[in-house]
């Protein structure tokens, strides 16, 4: 029995280091989003590309679709921005993206630059507030909707090939089959 | 010289309501009063261990901005917290609510507090029965006997 008793401390650090373990691999700035499950909240922005025309989430009803917040102004979306243009090309699911608090000048330059245009549209949101909707707080972030409408996954951060290996495309092939 | 300007510069620096906030309801003291409130209550998701209040972040401003309207929309506290938490999750708040998933938050501490009492008064319990139990050696009772013996 008081052998037992000996090992209580050290039980107890090896529950305190599976916890910190754990914590080590979580990243705390991948916050929840409550949005999974929910309807993409509307928007109704002029496009980028004309800002006479406008482009809205109701829009693009019926159709699985990738939603994706970008600025000239974000390092990681440079990152991106291949792996966007790949995805593109492969016409397998069309992006939307939402420029977020930038100048439209510096924004059209950085599409250019950065080798093409990977969106369906792009759609301006220079005060923040649909970003406000859809929860953005770290760009680039990225939204699949599916044909109902609806959230069905947020990736904080840059996409990788990895993610959109993994994750992105077979719940995009799911969706698309629904 | 340029380093007591930086210095200067950091020590007279203003708090971090930038100038670019809405300053069309500052005048109204009611308002001003429940985003201040609020703005202490809410985290900033971009810097995550500074309140609203606390941030210069741009989103941080924003979200202010967007407090301070939905409170000129006479909007209780309750509904402008779930406005954002609806958009944010719970994170967004400092004090996060009881529920299932942050009821080993909540309780944890209370937990490990009871057990560590129960621990400390099982130890303590069974060293006093030890002690009880020990016979005295000869010269112990000797020494007894005669402070007994003094006391009378």
């Amino acid at each position: 029995m008081k052998r037992l008793f000996i090992l209580v401390p050290l039980a107890a650090f090896l529950i305190l280091v599976g916890f910190l373990a754990a914590g080590l691999r979580h990243d705390p700035h991948e916050v929840p989003s409550p949005l999974v499950g929910k309807p993409a909240p509307a928007f109704n922005l002029p496009r980028l590309d004309d800002p006479q025309l406008t482009l809205s989430a109701a829009g693009m009803r019926g159709q699985v679709w990738l939603f994706n917040v970008w600025a000239s102004w974000c390092a990681p979306c440079r990152e991106e921005h291949p792996v966007l243009l790949k995805l593109a090309a492969s016409r397998i699911v069309p992006i939307v993206g939402m420029n977020y608090k930038d100048q439209r000048d510096k924004a059209l330059a950085w599409l250019e630059q950065g080798g093409g245009d990977p969106y369906l549209a792009s759609v301006s949101d220079v005060a923040g507030r649909t970003g406000i909707d859809y929860g953005v707080y770290g760009v680039p972030e990225t939204y699949v909707v599916d044909k109902a409408g609806t959230i069905r996954y947020k990736q904080i951060g840059p996409l990788t090939e990895q993610i959109l290996v993994e994750k992105l495309l077979p719940l995009i092939m799911e969706l698309k089959a629904e | 010289m340029k380093y007591c300007l930086i210095i200067a510069g950091l020590l007279f620096s203003g708090p971090a309501f930038s100038t670019q906030e809405a300053a069309l309801l500052v005048d109204n003291p009611k308002i001003e009063a429940q985003v201040s409130r609020l703005a202490e209550e809410l985290r900033c998701l971009v810097c995550q261990n500074q309140t609203l209040a606390d941030s210069s972040a741009p989103l941080a401003e924003d979200l202010r901005n967007e407090i301070r309207e939905m409170a000129a929309k006479n909007m209780s506290d309750q509904q402008i917290i779930d406005h954002l938490v609806a958009r944010y999750g719970d994170f967004v708040r400092y004090r996060p609510p009881f529920k299932a998933s942050t009821a080993v938050l909540w309780a944890g501490p209370f937990v490990l507090l009871v057990l560590g009492m129960l621990f400390v008064s099982v130890l303590v319990r069974r060293r006093e029965r030890q002690v009880a139990s020990l016979p005295l050696t000869p010269e112990q009772s000797r020494q007894l006997a005669e402070l007994l013996k003094q006391e009378q």
